[in-house]
């Protein structure tokens, strides 16, 4: 700690900060705009100029740039003084001399840091009489949109997408005056971070395209803090809603979760949510499918109205003795959960169906490997990392899991911890501050730490690993034995020969790992292999022998896989949902419910077709999907909330379990969350103890007392009854405008406000002004800050944890003494097969997560699914060459795709890409499959 | 007594002053320039909507009675795609008009309002916009802000250079 004098007033302040940083976390007002919490200071658009004083006695002073200004023993200046204060109001004059009137059509408009610094310096007429200087736009893709005109050269654009996050395709171009910031031509950014370009820019250079369809402003939104469905990272957001359709997704900083950033596919996913063709209304199915033949439908029928047709709608009153009646006519029920639906809907559907009779949604292979990460992190002896601690990792080691395609923000902390070695090195030895960031950046030039990745196909963190191997997943595993057992004595040997290649990685990385002081080994299901996850956490015990530091981190298919896993289902050996289609087979259940799921993704066509039979099937869920359409008649569809249509719990893979909120309720009335239909169906057959399970808070704690691996849930955020002041929180911001005018085209009499008893939030603008703790934080506003920029006023200090604590309860915390030792099942070498190939996932960021690909923008740049072989492969199936479609046959399911051949594919491997694509379903990967020329293309080409 | 007596004389006297109340409707009162009563959305000088949709009116409302969704034409002109001001709420303070950055909202001379049914006073685009520029003539957004729309390119605008050649170099 250090003594600074702002203004004359001492402040004790930490000494590796910068002036502005300290400034802003004392809680001042001082304007700037290149300098960004985390991309730090270049000193590049002298908006934050202060007077520097040598002494008590210098009454003259200079002029400094406060974000290259270290917070030195007895710094002192001024942010009062009228010479500083001029120069900042000329900065923002010069910047204006160019700038647009666009103001009133421009998407930054009302949260725009440019328009927040104008004001706070007091420049408020333009006295130049010159022509502006214009810009030709680009397009850059349907997710962000480009107008150039109102740049103010920060570069923090620039600075974000390529120093950040690694991005190679915007940059700068032009000289002098000229500069111009955008692509070398026209076309969509490549980065899965583009999305944050419109956060980043002070300005309305980059908007979001997404909004633009139907603008609304910020003041306009109803908001409630939420939780990202689409990976497993968990996220924290901010969704966005106006007359009834979500609007908008922005990143909810959370200093131990995602930070400053999210990625396009959290940020643009939400599209789904407003779709015409959610489930509405309960109904019937009417059948209309071939009975007893259920057909591979293409994604596209799937959500066809048509399906829809036939279907008998449930009137208000009619859905309950309904159900009643299935529920008493039933001789068995078996409940399959979802790890995409909260924790409060599994377990009140285990609550119904019994705990022996619910089985989590998993695929069998899922259910195997999601229960062994649950009992390494939580048996084990090492600690799992959060996202903020992964970004510090000073040595990285990744077995099997695609990053960028399954947990992208992952990605982006990776993206950092390749930096932190040689950014200590040039600290310690060049004395340069950590927030001077051009500095370290020179210094280090492309100087990385390790980051060693195994992985099935080429991946974009190849480019800054300091080591890649490309293997099938039973090789990518013995080569995490092999790093085990070079780390530790204690690990087991490991048999077989390895080829040279695996060798140097295997030992470098051991070493790599050794040297370092905060080591990390990620590894996750994505892979689909237990061999590869016990691999990874054989390596970290080992590391952890010699360092207590090490980390491991697992990353979990679906946001809520963890918590389901906490919760789920008899023993670890089951065998996921396949249990469920063995007790129908059997005849112990004729009825089945299934809770926000697509059964198709889960199974093989056969046990698909053997459960879709059960005398009754009650499917909750958002979309028609394939379950859906394959429902026999006279099954029940209830259609379920989306996620910020409704509150409930998510555990993400760290283990932390984080409360999402309503934003607003689903326009058609009749959609529920679906804990909310279990729950009444639950009180409707009068189970006993239902009656205490009205609100979401008691859901909670019933579910805490008999789970208490899950009972911190409770814990995760404020209860409903939590009141500041007296007051809720509410959810409209106090400038939200149309209040009389929204409704007036219905009615003249405005409705009450819904009523929410679940949630300390309220659905209306009047309530607790100030600022409410950091799980109910709706939205970063301050006096002054309309902009995002505003979330340096909710932390405890710039960067740090958000005022109180980051929200969010660890539920998985080591307890010191695994009882999890180290793993001795090491797999053999991967052999090929002569007539078949292991089947394999790829992943994509975009179109691997069945929600978000069904969202326009995302859809847009899901890529054209095909089977991804090795040259050699591809070239020794006779006819496959010339033909470039292969079939893929699975004995009970086929699927034609484009072939791509590449050379770091294995040999012997096929990965189908993107993993997820419409119409793959009904099998369930890895899996073995021939590869063939298609029959009828091979006779067209023999006819020709 | 005296307190009658004077209340008494104080309307005799009255009998003999000029009369004030006039004979409405038949007889129009003279209403200032600057009056605040009906509300419209007025076009530019070239015919089109003035209303860029930037919801300025509608924040600045005190009684939120303003509501409005923005869209976009094919070439990027933002407009209302609908825009609704509940009169049975309005209290005519003009704040909306002092907000419009581009002159559309306009209170006006009109005060003949009155309806017997609320829901008549809910007013819509197609009740607002009238076909001219209103009290602002000359004005037009679209001719000074950096927005290209169609038959308007970057750099068209008044005051504004030909885009720049990004990859010229010269000083
Ligand atoms: S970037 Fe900000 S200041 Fe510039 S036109 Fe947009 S809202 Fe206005
Ligand atoms: S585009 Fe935005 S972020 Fe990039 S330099 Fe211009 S104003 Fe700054
Ligand atoms: S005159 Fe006042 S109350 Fe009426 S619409 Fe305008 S701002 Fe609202
Ligand atoms: S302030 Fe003017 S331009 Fe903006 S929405 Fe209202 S009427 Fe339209
Ligand atoms: S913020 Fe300090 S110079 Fe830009």
């Amino acid at each position: 700690m250090v003594t600074v004098y702002i203004d004359g007033k001492p402040y004790q302040v930490k000494a590796e900060r910068n002036m502005l940083d300290v400034c802003l976390s004392l809680g001042m007002d001082l304007p700037y705009f290149c300098w960004h919490p985390a991309m730090h200071s270049v000193g590049a658009c002298r908006q934050c100029a202060v007077k520097q004083f040598r002494d008590e006695n210098d009454k003259k002073g200079k002029i400094v740039m406060a974000c290259m200004t270290p917070a030195a023993e007895g710094t002192r200046i001024s942010l009062k003084d009228p010479e500083a204060m001029e120069f900042r109001a000329s900065v923002i004059e010069w910047l204006m001399l160019n700038h647009p009137h666009d103001c009133p059509v421009c998407d930054e408009g009302g949260e725009c840091h440019l328009q927040d610094m104008t004001v706070m310096t007091g420049h408020a007429y333009r006295r130049t009489r010159f022509k502006k200087r214009t810009h030709k736009n680009q397009y850059l893709g349907p997710l962000v949109n480009h107008e150039m005109n109102r740049c103010i050269q920060c570069y923090r654009c620039v600075r974000f997408y390529n120093d950040y996050a690694g991005g190679r395709d915007l940059g700068v171009f032009g000289a002098h005056d000229n500069v111009y910031f955008g692509r070398h031509e026209d076309g969509v950014l490549e980065s899965e971070f583009s999305g944050n370009l419109v956060e980043v820019c002070p300005t309305g250079v980059f908007t979001d395209r997404v909004l633009k369809k139907q603008y609304t402003r910020k003041w306009d939104l109803q908001t409630a803090p939420s939780i990202c469905v689409h990976c497993s990272m968990g996220c924290n957001i901010i969704p966005g809603e106006r007359y009834g359709t979500l609007r908008r997704i922005r990143n909810r900083y959370n200093g131990e979760v995602n930070g400053y950033f999210i990625c396009d596919r959290g940020r643009y996913g939400f599209e789904f949510i407003n779709s015409p063709e959610r489930i509405g209304e309960p109904y019937l199915s009417s059948g209309d499918v071939p009975s007893g033949d259920i057909l591979l439908l293409s994604g596209k029928e799937a959500g066809d109205a048509k399906i829809l047709k036939g279907r008998k709608i449930l009137k208000e009153g009619e859905v309950l003795p309904h159900l009643r009646a299935v529920i008493g006519g039933a001789k068995g029920i078996i409940g399959i959960g979802s790890p995409r639906a909260s924790l409060e809907a599994n377990y009140l559907l285990g609550r119904l169906v019994g705990p022996e009779n619910f089985h989590p949604g998993f695929s069998a292979a899922e259910s195997v490997l999601v229960r062994q990460m649950v009992s390494i992190l939580s048996d084990g002896p090492v600690r799992t990392p959060s996202l903020k601690e992964m970004a510090h990792a000073d040595a990285v080691l990744v077995l099997g899991e695609d990053i960028p395609n399954t947990a992208p923000i992952l990605g982006l902390a990776l993206r950092q911890a390749v930096r932190q070695k040689p950014m200590e090195r040039v600290i310690r030895e060049m004395k340069i501050p950590q927030w001077h960031d051009y500095a370290i950046r020179d210094a280090m030039q492309e100087e990385r730490g390790p980051l060693f990745m195994a992985t099935a196909a080429g991946g974009r963190l190849d480019g800054i690993a300091a080591g890649v191997f490309h293997a099938a997943p039973d090789d990518i595993a013995r080569l995490g034995f092999r790093v085990a057992r070079a780390l530790s004595p204690n690990a087991p040997p490991i048999e077989g020969s390895f080829t040279e290649d695996a060798l140097s990685f295997a030992d470098r990385a051991a070493k790599a790992l050794r040297e370092a002081k905060r080591p990390l080994v990620v590894s996750g299901t994505g892979a689909g292999s237990l061999a590869v996850l016990q691999a990874a956490a054989n390596v970290a015990r080992a590391l952890w022998e010699g360092n207590r530091n090490a980390a491991l981190s697992l990353v979990a298919p679906e946001c809520n896989s963890v918590g389901l896993a906490l919760i789920g289902g008899p023993g670890i050996n089951n065998m996921g949902i396949k249990d469920a289609v063995k007790a129908v087979a059997e005849g112990r259940a004729d009825t089945v419910i299934i809770l926000e799921n697509d059964v198709f993704d889960r199974l093989d066509l056969p046990d698909v077709q053997a459960l879709l039979r059960a005398r009754q099937v009650v499917v909750l869920d958002h979309l028609p999907n394939h379950t859906i359409s394959s429902l026999h008649a006279g099954c029940v569809v209830l259609p379920a909330a989306a996620f910020a249509q409704g509150s409930g719990t998510l555990v993400s893979s760290e283990g932390r379990a984080q409360r999402f909120y309503k934003v607003f309720n689903a326009p058609s009335g009749r959609t529920a969350e679906s804990w909310r239909w279990l729950r009444d169906l639950l009180v409707d057959l009068g189970r006993p103890g239902s009656e205490s399970l009205f609100s979401l808070d008691e859901v909670l704690s019933a579910m805490g007392r008999e789970f208490p691996a899950v009972r911190g849930a409770v814990e995760a955020a404020p209860a409903a009854d939590y009141r500041i002041e007296g007051m809720k929180v509410p959810r409209q911001p106090h400038r939200y405008s149309g209040r009389t005018a929204i409704r007036a085209d219905i009615d003249v009499h405005e409705p009450k406000p819904h009523e929410d008893a679940d949630t300390p939030l309220s659905f209306s603008m009047e309530g607790f002004e100030g600022q409410p703790p950091a799980p109910l934080t709706s939205r970063f506003w301050a006096p002054g800050w309309n902009s995002v920029q505003s979330v340096n006023k909710f932390q405890s200090e710039v960067g740090g944890p958000l005022r109180g604590v980051d929200p969010g309860r660890r539920l998985i915390e080591v307890t010191g003494m695994g009882r999890v030792s180290y793993f001795t099942d090491i797999p053999g070498p991967f052999t090929p097969r002569a007539d078949e190939f292991l089947v394999v996932p790829l992943y994509h960021v975009f179109g691997s997560e069945r929600l978000s690909a069904m969202s326009p923008g995302i859809g847009e740049l899901v890529p054209p699914p095909h089977v991804v072989l090795n040259k050699t492969d591809a070239e020794s199936i006779k006819a496959l060459s010339d033909m470039k479609e292969a079939r893929i046959d699975f004995g009970f399911a086929s699927f034609r795709l484009q072939v791509r051949p590449d050379p770091l594919m294995p040999r012997g491997v096929a990965g189908l890409f993107p993993y997820g694509f419409p119409g793959l379903h009904g099998v369930v990967l890895p899996a073995w499959g021939k590869i063939t020329a298609p029959e009828n293309a091979r006779r067209e080409k023999e006819e020709k | 007594m005296i307190s009658i007596l004077k209340a008494l004389w104080t309307v005799f006297v009255h009998l003999f002053k000029r009369k004030v109340t006039v004979l409405y409707p038949e007889e129009k009162p003279y209403i200032p320039p600057r009056w605040r009563g009906r509300i419209i959305l007025a076009r530019d000088p070239d015919g089109g909507e003035r209303c860029v949709a930037c919801h300025l009116c509608a924040i600045a409302c005190p009684v939120d009675c303003i509501s409005l969704q923005a869209t976009e034409d094919e070439y990027g002109r933002r407009y209302p795609e609908f825009f609704r001001i509940n009169f049975s709420r309005c209290i005519f303070c003009g704040y909306c008009e002092e907000a419009c950055p581009t002159y559309a909202i306009q209170l006006t001379t009109d005060f003949e309002m009155s309806e017997y049914n609320r829901r008549n006073l809910v007013y819509e685009k197609e009740d607002l916009l009238i076909s001219g520029t209103g009290k602002y003539p000359g004005y037009n957004f679209y001719k000074v802000a950096g927005l290209s729309i169609k038959g308007k390119d970057k750099g068209e605008a008044e005051n504004e250079l030909p885009p720049v050649d990004v990859k010229g170099l010269m000083p």
